[in-house]
């Protein structure tokens, strides 16, 4: 059996842009052991690995009472310029949603 | 009730729809009259669409979307004598951008026979007035953007300041009774009249943020708006569609929506902190709010968008689905790359420095390029070649160089040449200048109409 991905423990997986500069990601978990996984494996340097960012420049948010874990970090590129390829920035949240969650992290 | 002489104890919002022109059900409108509306706010712009809307100052927007939806409004403002507050006016709040909304009220109005007293709120900036605020050290950036120069704000083809609730609430201290305004905070249009009536900044702008986006903070955003109620307390928040439901998680959840942080959101005028905020289920499709705060700034500031020309560009597009070349995509991809740069230069004289190109491989890695993990191969790849010069003449020569490549090139290893798929022809477009948000900056006021032209036309007394 190949280990659960991320998305298979959640409600939705999305990302958005906050502002051109930005973009923002949401893991709405669906119960309490898919949120413990979730708040275990996005950490600063596993989101800094996936998306190529410093972890210093990115920020976390767990909150709990929603089963959430909000990740924002600074768009890879602006949004709208040549090489930015999701205006939206709406689909990069597969990177995050495709993570592997190990055997005993759910 | 309140009579007219006592500050009200609530004042109720109705916020139709997430954007102007996306449509509602009129019924929906007719219901948050009923339950007693003080003020109808509607967002009719964004920058989530990317920089061309500001750059180009064209609306995302249909005019005929727009009109449908302001007779709408037009007639329930008028019908229950309230404010009808639009922000953001031609989606990314130009002078133009107001100018064409107003023009389609004003024929609204003629045609239907309404009489109401409109109000244009200009919020486009000079960059002479920009570059002598910068030079007096008041413009700052915010991150990941660094210090602005004077070159960077010339290199905007438009300019917007993105204004609070304080020019809207003027307007209609002075007597409006439709604002139409530029570039504003989504939040600073449901927030106007209740901070004008005296209610808590805190649940004001907390209910102003939950509202923004119409339906969104409803268990079904396509069901139509929602109708906030704030009091001296908190704030309430039900759809208008009596089938959706506002739950404390739906509610909750929006705070996270297109925000960076969930727990603070600055203002022109200061900061909203949600942290300890509580939200309770009224019954099964109304949620009550409580414990938001609202911590005035030190400085009032006016942050600012600006969208400058980056070039010219033309799209080249064509599809491959022989395996051969898909399993080594990405060599193929090198290889056109280099040979375009080889031909463009012995062709038309151009370096590689003089202009840029983007190939995108939709099938294998076009959407998310070096963050892709997925090594499988692809059935069939959608080739998108994006050239950019610094003329549209240059950028389609080089789409046409690039033409027989893209037709016929072959792997290094193939003994013939193969004919791809163009999807149309010609198989270029071209599109025209390309923009670039380049301004993520904040202006320090000390009055926070200063950045902003209000114009009111009110109608003869009759």
């Amino acid at each position: 059996m190949t280990e659960p991905t991320l998305a298979d423990l959640a409600l939705e997986i999305r990302a958005k842009n906050a502002g051109p500069f930005w973009m923002t990601m949401e893991a709405f978990m669906a119960d309490d052991a898919g949120y413990r996984a979730a708040e275990q494996l996005i950490t600063a340097d596993t989101v800094a690995a996936l998306y190529h960012v410093d972890a210093e420049d990115l920020q976390i948010f767990r909150l709990p009472e929603l089963r959430v874990v909000k990740v924002s970090v600074p768009r890879p590129l602006p949004q709208g310029s040549l090489r930015d390829r999701d205006m939206h920035a709406g689909q990069h949240h597969v990177p995050l949603a495709s993570l592997r969650v190990p055997e005993g992290g759910q | 009730m309140s009579d007219s002489t006592s500050p009200p104890r609530s004042v109720a919002v109705l916020v139709p729809a997430g954007m102007l022109g996306a449509g509602f059900d009129p019924v929906t409108v007719e219901r948050g009259l009923r339950l007693g509306a003080d003020v109808i706010a509607i967002d009719a712009g964004s920058t989530d669409s990317g920089p061309h809307y500001l750059g180009a100052a064209e609306p995302k927007t249909a005019d005929g979307a727009v009109r449908r939806d302001l007779r709408i409004l037009l007639h329930a403002a008028h019908e229950g004598g309230i404010p009808l507050i639009v922000g953001s006016c031609g989606t990314s709040g130009t002078d133009s951008g107001v100018q064409r909304v107003s023009g389609i009220v004003r024929e609204i109005c003629a045609q239907d026979g309404l009489r109401l007293a409109v109000s244009e709120i200009y919020s486009e900036q000079s960059p002479a007035d920009l570059i002598a605020r910068l030079d007096a050290g008041r413009i700052q950036p915010l991150a990941p953007l660094g210090p602005l120069d004077a070159a960077t704000i010339g290199r905007c083809s438009h300019i917007v300041g993105m204004m609070g609730h304080e020019p809207i609430a003027h307007a209609i201290a002075a007597g409006a009774q439709v604002v139409l305004a530029g570039r504003a905070t989504d939040t600073a249009l449901a927030a106007a009249v209740p901070l004008m009536r005296g209610m808590p900044a805190g649940p004001t702008w907390h209910a102003a943020k939950v509202v923004e986006c119409g339906g969104q903070c409803t268990t079904n955003p396509r069901a139509g708006g929602v109708l906030a109620r704030i009091d001296e307390d908190g704030f309430t928040i039900e759809p208008l569609d009596p089938e959706a439901e506002c739950t404390p998680t739906s509610v909750a959840a929006h705070m996270l929506y297109e925000t960076a942080n969930p727990f603070t959101m600055r203002e022109p005028a200061g900061t909203l902190q949600v942290g300890d905020a509580r939200y309770t289920a009224v019954d099964h499709r109304t949620v009550r709010v409580q414990g938001s705060r609202f911590e005035p700034a030190d400085q009032h500031t006016i942050k600012l968008e600006g969208s400058a020309v980056t070039g010219y560009e033309t799209m080249s597009f064509v599809g491959i689905r022989d395996p051969r070349i898909l399993a080594s995509i990405d060599e193929w991809a090198a290889l056109l790359r280099k040979l375009l740069a080889e031909r463009v230069e012995s062709t038309l004289g151009l370096a590689e420095s003089a202009w840029q190109a983007d190939l995108r491989l939709y099938g294998h890695n076009a959407i998310l390029d070096e963050l892709e993990r997925e090594t499988t191969a692809p059935r069939e790849v959608g080739v998108m070649l994006l050239v950019s010069a610094s003329t549209q003449e240059l950028a389609t020569a080089i789409s046409k160089v690039a033409n027989p490549l893209l037709l016929h090139l072959p792997l290094p290893d193939m003994a013939y040449l193969p004919s791809l798929a163009f999807a149309f022809s010609p198989a270029h477009i071209d599109r025209g200048a390309s923009y670039e948000f380049v301004l993520n900056h904040v202006v320090e006021v000390d009055d926070p109409l200063e950045l902003f032209h209000i114009d009111i036309d009110l109608p003869e007394a009759s």
